[in-house]
């Protein structure tokens, strides 16, 4: 603990660059993970607890493309892409069968596919931690603004997922299939019953929410390490943005992501072994206050 | 309903299986089948209290090994650093556990279905996080080593194999025992009454919130118990205890065992456990089979073994078990 160090930061500018620029990477980070997860449950009414899975699956298919074509945007679509691919047959072949089924199925099956998903991941890549490196594009020196340290491949990073999070806004807000899907959350039997087909609707929000979390999997490939398991952390995490952020809400989410993000990076220097709790108590809070979340309609 | 009859009922059945378990020894002296036993009586009780929530609550908790993990700990604790006798930091960790339980249902059980098990899945993994970096107290990854020491008590040495396999199957049935009668009471069907009709329940008077918070405590003390038993056996206490590995294994036992009969859990919790010892022996590829099995049982037989044993042998005319759980 060492709030004084925490006080030294908030008043000097560099050491607020610094921080702030982290909050964001990591809140832009949990923003994809946590966008297909409320999209999910928004018109799907599950939880996919696997979806941690799903984002390193995501790492380790990009880590695999970066290698085989040696271009960073590229290995992000592929991953992306292959991620998404796979959670239609997730949700096709296994989700599909327990939607009507009470919680405990729907748990059961994600618990099983956390597990395969864990070891088919060290059959494939490796059960050693690996690292993709930082692209040769990127390996600029970092700016200095306001004497705050900033990677260029920060920005690099906040602006895809400022333009992913700008499309995903445009399509539910703007376009017909935004329109769709919004529908279909709202109101499934009727939606079905004006003849659009809710099953295709179920599958392309998976594959979405599949392609999010791949994609962010495969943008955070050159700053973290990857390593089989290390989706459940950052499935915590997304979740307790999602809570935050209301359940459902898309935009909820991208505040909540933010809010964690900066509790992380700031939490880190005043109270580097308690940054997980700050999580938690933020989260407890928003429970306590507004179980409906920051920006959520319907109540928990 | 006559409570004195169900009483002596469940008292005869408790004596029967502390009677046969007390005969296993002098069949096959095999320390093998010993230890499974002892496991069994920690799993056996872990998962039956988690069916507290699941089956009689219809809550289904996702963080449950926080109190397994936290019996364990709370229990290796005190004997370790404040060297109490055993049955105070029994008594302690029970405590523990339901204050515990206390503090993190009445935060969780207002919230529906999935938030539900979403929520005390965070708070599981919260309390594993808390052990790792608590490294003065508990020793962070490398678990509560050193070993728990077993002073004699009522002349019971519990560093004597013999003597520990007793005390853990009379732990075992006393707290299935008591599980079971709680279950049978008045609480037990309010609480079947507020899993299938909240709302009814309300207008009854019942108080729901605090229904569920008491089943919440209660089995989560239970879960000290069976935590408890566990740090006895290995003798220390492992931050995997309360990783959501354990919750999920937990959960599999109640579905491959069947929820819908009392003792289910417990055949589920000894079925696991010879799948995992099986797994283990031909591959450490032990993840993707046990997800590959847990999958056949959710989306192929889609129930337990017990509920399958009481389709054959009692074919409608008893109905009332099976009625239990309908979700």
């Amino acid at each position: 603990m060492n709030p004084q160090e925490l006080f030294e930061c908030v008043t000097s500018l560099s050491c607020i660059v610094t921080q702030t620029s982290t909050g964001l990477i990591v809140g832009a980070l949990l923003f994809l993970v946590a966008a297909g997860l409320t999209l999910i449950f928004g018109v799907l009414g599950v939880i996919n607890f696997a979806h941690g899975s799903l984002y390193m699956l995501g790492a380790y298919m990009g880590l695999t493309a970066y290698r085989l074509f040696d271009n960073y945007f590229l290995a992000v679509i592929l991953a992306g892409l292959g991620v998404a691919l796979f959670s239609v047959v997730f949700e096709r072949l296994f989700m599909r069968r327990v939607y009507n089924a009470d919680v405990l199925m729907q748990l059961l099956v994600c618990y099983a596919f956390i597990l395969i998903l864990d070891d088919v991941v060290k059959l494939v890549w490796g059960a050693e931690f690996q690292s993709m490196g930082m692209p040769e594009t990127f390996q600029l020196p970092p700016l200095f603004i306001g004497g705050g340290v900033v990677p260029v491949f920060y920005l690099v990073l906040m602006t895809v997922a400022a333009l992913i999070a700008v499309v995903l806004w445009y399509v539910l807000k703007h376009t017909r299939t935004g329109k769709v899907v919004r529908a279909a959350a709202h109101n499934p039997t009727m939606t079905s019953a004006l003849g659009l087909n809710t099953q295709l609707i179920y599958a392309g929000v998976f594959a979405c929410g599949g392609l999010l979390a791949g994609m962010a999997g495969a943008l955070a490939a050159p700053v973290r390490s990857m390593s089989p398991g290390m989706g459940f952390s950052i499935l915590i995490e997304s979740f307790i943005v999602t809570v935050i952020g209301g359940m459902g809400s898309v935009s909820g989410a991208l505040v909540g992501a933010l809010v964690i993000g900066m509790v992380r990076s700031f939490g880190s220097i005043g109270f580097p072994d308690f940054v997980e709790g700050l999580m938690f108590v933020a989260m407890v809070l928003i429970l306590v206050l507004r179980p409906g979340g920051l920006m959520g309609r319907k109540q928990s | 309903m006559n409570s004195t009859g169900t009483l002596s009922k469940e008292l005869l059945i408790a004596i029967v299986a502390m009677l046969i378990l007390a005969a296993i020894p002098f069949f096959t002296p095999s320390r093998l089948i010993a230890d499974f036993v002892i496991r069994l009586a920690a799993f056996g009780v872990f998962a039956t209290s988690l069916n507290i929530l699941i089956g009689y609550g219809g809550m289904v908790s996702f963080g449950h090994a926080m109190f397994f993990g936290g019996g364990a700990y709370a229990f290796g604790l005190l004997m370790q650093k404040a060297g109490t006798s055993i049955p105070l930091a029994l008594l302690g960790a029970i405590v523990f556990c339901a204050l515990l339980g206390l503090i993190v249902g009445a935060i969780c059980v207002r919230l529906k279905e999935i938030y539900f098990s979403f929520l005390t899945l965070a708070f599981a993994m919260l309390t594993y996080s808390v052990i790792l970096s608590w490294m003065s107290l508990t020793g962070g990854d490398q678990g509560l080593m050193g070993g728990i020491p077993r002073p004699v008590f009522l002349g019971i040495d519990l560093s004597n194999g013999q003597h520990l396999y007793w005390f853990a199957c009379v732990l075992a049935v006393v707290c299935l025992l008591l599980m079971r009668l709680l279950m049978q009471s008045p609480f037990g069907y309010t609480l079947r009454m507020v899993r299938d009709n909240p709302e009814r329940a309300r207008f009854l008077g019942v108080d729901v919130w605090r229904t569920r918070l008491y089943a919440f405590v209660l089995s989560g003390a239970f879960a000290g118990v069976a935590g408890s038993i566990m740090a006895l056996f290995v003798s220390g206490a492992y931050p995997e205890f309360t990783y959501w590995t354990m919750s999920g294994e937990a959960i599999f036992m109640i579905l491959l065992g069947g929820l819908h009969v009392y003792i289910g859990p417990v055949v589920g919790a000894a079925l696991l456990m010879m799948f995992n010892d099986v797994i283990t022996r031909y591959t450490d590829l032990h993840g993707l089979a046990l997800g590959i099995i847990v999958l056949i049982f959710a989306l192929g037989f889609k129930r337990g073994i017990t509920d399958f044993a009481v389709r054959l042998f009692r074919p409608a005319s008893k109905k009332k078990e099976t009625r239990q759980v309908t979700t």
